[in-house]
């Protein structure tokens, strides 16, 4: 006879192989279509390429040598590949001031959104809803029609005598980081949103008896307590603007890449595969490197506030 | 003064607020407002017309891209929402098992990851899948929509079956309701508004995709994203607007839906 804690055992592993064997289609889709042909790019940066795109089937770390060196094409000697260096640098500096002025703009919004009635407080968090809702290529074109030379930016310029010709803002750096932060903008605002709405505004009052000032209230009890959703809010901005690749096309013109771009160059007239898995790879190495800031980060913050 | 007094007013974050609402709706107003432009010029106003809504609709390539843009979506967003589904039973309301954190992390994978990068890889892999094979279908990025939907689909069939009452399937087991049955008769209907809230946020998702779906579709196979894209690349005609406008009603109107069914939920 099986004693009652043998059957409980066996009635667990049921349930735990039964749970595998639920999640299977979920995870065999992901393997299949996702997270496998990840491993393959890794594979690829370290193969020769093809000469009509492609690979050759033979070890070569050139590509990673490339992702920031070049070799001369008469005396072999490396150096420091300026244009990629220039990209990477864009990307990475597009990225953080993207974050940074979507934070400054959807701060004071999410504090607006949270401090409204129970009431309208739904009609706020459905206002930015929609647009986050809507085609990221739709918000960027909107944006380029808004900021051309014929557009209602520069109308608005000229007719306040502010600028006597068109400025041209398409087309340059500033057009993407405009593109990106109004597109990126309702990711930063829905996690600071969610911490927001469950501060405690009893706490911001007795910051208040006890004479702090509204800068120090906001800078000691309002910002320390939705910490959690700002930092969620910059990594979910932060990731996608780093690997934009609408944006940049569309507002980029082709003449400022970023990094996606560079990365699409490699795969079409490029004709260089492996290059272009190493880009990838070190894109992706950025990507765990400011999540992983953002696990240890939230883990701590969450043992502080317990 | 002193009564005026309110704890919860930061100076100057009305006023950026108020900013930041205006400046989010106003390219698309004035993107809709010049789908209705008899112009051929995108950069001046010559009067009201439908005109350019007309000549979208009588463009084969638009119509084409949009078909195949619902149909992908479709296909992808059904077989997200089931495979989404099950996964959230496996995964929630149990302690801790081995394997649990794994499954979190992989079925997440695909949020982690820039589009850029999973283009890439998929580009990679399908190429030698199709050399291999043969087959260029609709297949590859019906598989491709599918896996990057999932992680969209489970968020809230997961977060329903949380907050799911465990008592009336014990009390469906008590009464000898075969497992099934519980699962069909109690289960699924509680569990209802979080699969279409599911269904419907991972129709959306892909029917939105750029980066992903122009790494991976071969020739001939645009979806209206990929369509436009070529087109604003290639230079504007208020035709984009027009078609734009429509898409994002059609936004409009899922997430309204989507924020009913998520309001009945409570």
């Amino acid at each position: 006879m099986a004693s009652a804690e043998e059957v409980a055992k066996a009635a667990e592993r049921r349930d735990v192989r039964d749970r595998w064997l639920l999640s299977a289609p979920a995870l065999l889709i992901i393997l299949f279509a996702a997270t496998g042909p990840l491993l393959i790019v890794l594979v690829y940066s370290f193969l020769t390429p093809g000469s009509y795109g492609d690979v050759r089937w033979q070890f070569s770390p050139e590509a990673w040598v490339s992702v920031f060196m070049e070799r001369d094409i008469f005396d072999d000697t490396l150096s420091i590949a300026a244009a990629h260096v220039t990209i990477f640098w864009r990307s990475i500096k597009l990225a953080i001031v993207t974050t940074i002025a979507t934070l400054a703009l959807g701060f004071p919004t999410a504090y607006f959104m949270a401090t409204r009635s129970e009431k309208t407080r739904d009609l706020w968090l459905f206002l930015i809803t929609i647009p986050f809702w809507t085609n990221l290529l739709i918000r960027t074109f909107a944006v380029l029609q808004i900021i051309r030379n014929e557009g209602i930016v520069n109308a608005i310029l000229l007719k306040l005598g502010i600028v006597s010709a068109p400025i041209q803002i398409l087309y340059t750096d500033t057009a993407i980081l405009i593109g990106m932060a109004y597109v990126y903008l309702p990711l930063m605002v829905l996690p600071i949103y969610a911490s927001m709405e469950k501060l405690d505004f009893r706490l911001v009052e007795a910051g208040y008896d006890l004479y702090a000032t509204r800068f120090k209230v906001l800078r000691r009890i309002i910002f320390p307590l939705v910490k959690p959703g700002v930092i969620a809010g910059s990594i979910l901005v932060f990731i996608p603007a780093l690997g934009a690749y609408v944006t940049p096309s569309v507002l980029g013109g082709g003449k400022n890449m970023m990094l996606s771009n560079l990365i699409e160059l490699q795969f079409g007239q490029g004709r260089n595969w492996p290059l272009g898995s190493a880009l990838s790879i070190a894109v992706m190495v950025i990507v765990m490197v400011a999540l992983l800031a953002y696990v240890r980060n939230a883990g701590r913050s969450e043992v502080r506030h317990g | 003064m002193a009564s005026s007094f309110s704890i919860k007013h930061q100076p100057g974050f009305t006023a950026i607020a108020a900013t930041c609402f205006i400046v989010l709706y106003l390219p698309i107003v004035v993107l809709v407002v010049y789908a209705f432009n008899a112009a051929t010029s995108t950069s001046e106003w010559g009067g009201f017309s439908l005109k350019w809504f007309q000549s979208a609709w009588q463009n084969t390539q638009v119509i084409d891209a949009t078909l195949r843009s619902f149909q992908i979506g479709a296909i992808a967003a059904t077989l997200a929402t089931i495979a989404a589904t099950m996964a959230a039973l496996a995964t929630t309301r149990t302690a801790a098992y081995p394997g649990l954190t794994f499954k979190y992390a992989a079925i997440n994978q695909p949020l982690m990851v820039p589009e850029i990068v999973t283009g890439v890889a998929l580009l990679i892999f399908f190429s030698r899948v199709k050399i291999f094979t043969g087959y260029s279908g609709l297949g590859y990025l019906i598989a491709a929509h599918t896996a990057f939907c999932i992680p969209f689909a489970y968020l809230p069939i997961r977060a329903r079956l949380e907050n799911m009452d465990l008592t009336l399937e014990r009390a469906a087991a008590d009464l000898y309701a075969t497992p099934w049955r519980t699962f069909r008769r109690i289960t699924l209907p509680l569990l209802w508004p979080g699969i279409l809230a599911g269904l419907m946020l991972a129709f959306v998702i892909s029917l939105d995709d750029v980066v992903i779906t122009e790494f991976v579709k071969s020739g001939g196979q645009d979806t209206l994203p990929t369509y436009m894209l070529g087109q604003i690349r290639r230079g504007i005609t208020p035709e984009i607007n027009a078609i734009s406008t429509v898409f994002l009603l059609l936004s409009v109107a899922i997430v309204t839906l989507f924020f009913l069914i998520s309001r009945k939920r409570d």
